[in-house]
């Protein structure tokens, strides 16, 4: 019984580590139209200007959606109608602006331009789609994913 | 129900696998120029297949046969599918650096006039953030540079705030000598290491 106990403790202690890890404000919308939300943890969280994102949020737009998000580490995206961006990963340090930015674009249109991370790390940044994985070297691009 | 449900997938999935290669996928990559000129580049892999795009409209998809295939995406018509997207991008964040007399939270006179070009990059952006990081060079113990740079950090605020800035549009935070922009000797005095960075998204 105490054993048990104390492995409920661990995967409480772990799973409190985890969504304050996810809490993290990572960027902010910087601009929206339209049909659009963020998918956060179950709940549909309105993506309204000045919104802060989170590293595991999902943003979604409907027919007439747009959305544009700044990170902390200057990068830049916007996705166009009909569009399911997930992140999955972000991390970045504001000293030594080493970081990892990863997201898959699921469906629809999206231009990204990279920021502080990609240019101090050309691994540090990773877009994908459902078919394609991009790395980034220091740039502005965009994807379309079917 | 469920019966009829379960042969509609194995009839979808048979076709599937009559299908050689499968769905060809549409998803593509386009690489554009930046605003300062330069392109960059992205390595795209798409199963077992890789390429490199390096020039303004590279684009990557896959070809009928399954295989990536690079060409030049056309302009116009990449600008018209992509333009909600592109209209959609958040202003290119802006940076400033200025300068502190030694030992001092005082501003030298040279960097007064970019709180004014400060004021102005804010002024445009619907919501802006602001981040102040304040340094202090190598001269001096650990503990009053941090507060030394603490400080740097909280008069550039101060300074916004006065001119109309929302206080809580900024955050501010103090490295003390730990992130020098010039290397120096400890205990050297290195003028461009005292400074406050300013980061404007």
């Amino acid at each position: 019984m105490p054993q048990r106990l104390t492995f409920l403790f661990f995967i409480a202690f772990f799973v409190t580590a985890a969504s304050a890890a996810s809490a993290a404000e990572i960027g902010r919308i910087k601009s929206t139209r339209g049909d659009a939300h963020i998918q956060r943890d179950g709940q549909r969280v309105s993506a309204a200007l000045d919104t802060a994102v989170r590293a595991t949020d999902t943003v979604v737009t409907g027919v007439d959606g747009a959305v544009g998000i700044t990170f902390i580490d200057n990068s830049r995206v916007s996705s166009g109608p009909n569009s399911v961006l997930v992140l999955n990963r972000y991390s970045f340090d504001q000293g030594t602006h080493a970081g990892t930015f990863d997201a898959t674009l699921t469906r629809g249109t999206l231009a990204v331009v990279s920021g502080r991370m990609a240019k101090q790390s050309p691994e540090a940044m990773t877009v994908r789609t459902p078919t394609m994985v991009l790395g980034v070297r220091g740039t502005e691009f965009l994807v379309y994913a079917e | 129900m469920i019966r009829r449900a379960f042969v509609a997938a194995f009839v979808a999935l048979l076709a599937a696998c009559a299908t050689p290669h499968g769905p060809v996928s549409r998803d593509r990559v386009i690489l554009l120029s930046s605003s300062d000129g330069t392109t960059g580049a992205v390595d795209v892999q798409q199963g077992s297949h890789t390429a490199v795009l390096d020039g303004a409209y590279a684009s990557a998809s896959a070809g009928s046969d399954g295989a990536l295939q690079v060409h030049r995406a056309d302009p116009a018509a990449t600008l018209e599918q992509f333009a909600a997207a592109i209209a959609s991008l958040p202003p290119a964040p802006a940076m400033f650096t200025v300068y502190f007399v030694f030992g001092q939270d005082e501003l030298i006179e040279e960097s007064r006039k970019a709180i004014a070009q400060m004021l102005q990059d804010v002024a445009r952006r619907p919501v802006p953030e602001i981040t102040v990081i304040g340094h202090a060079d190598q001269v001096g113990a650990e503990r009053i540079n941090d507060a030394l740079s603490q400080r740097r950090a909280e008069r550039v605020k101060e300074m916004l705030v006065q001119r109309g800035v929302p206080a809580e549009r900024i955050t501010i935070v103090g490295r003390g000598a730990r992130e020098p922009l010039v290397r120096s000797a400890d205990g050297v005095a290195e003028a461009r290491n005292r400074r406050a960075e300013i980061n404007i998204r």
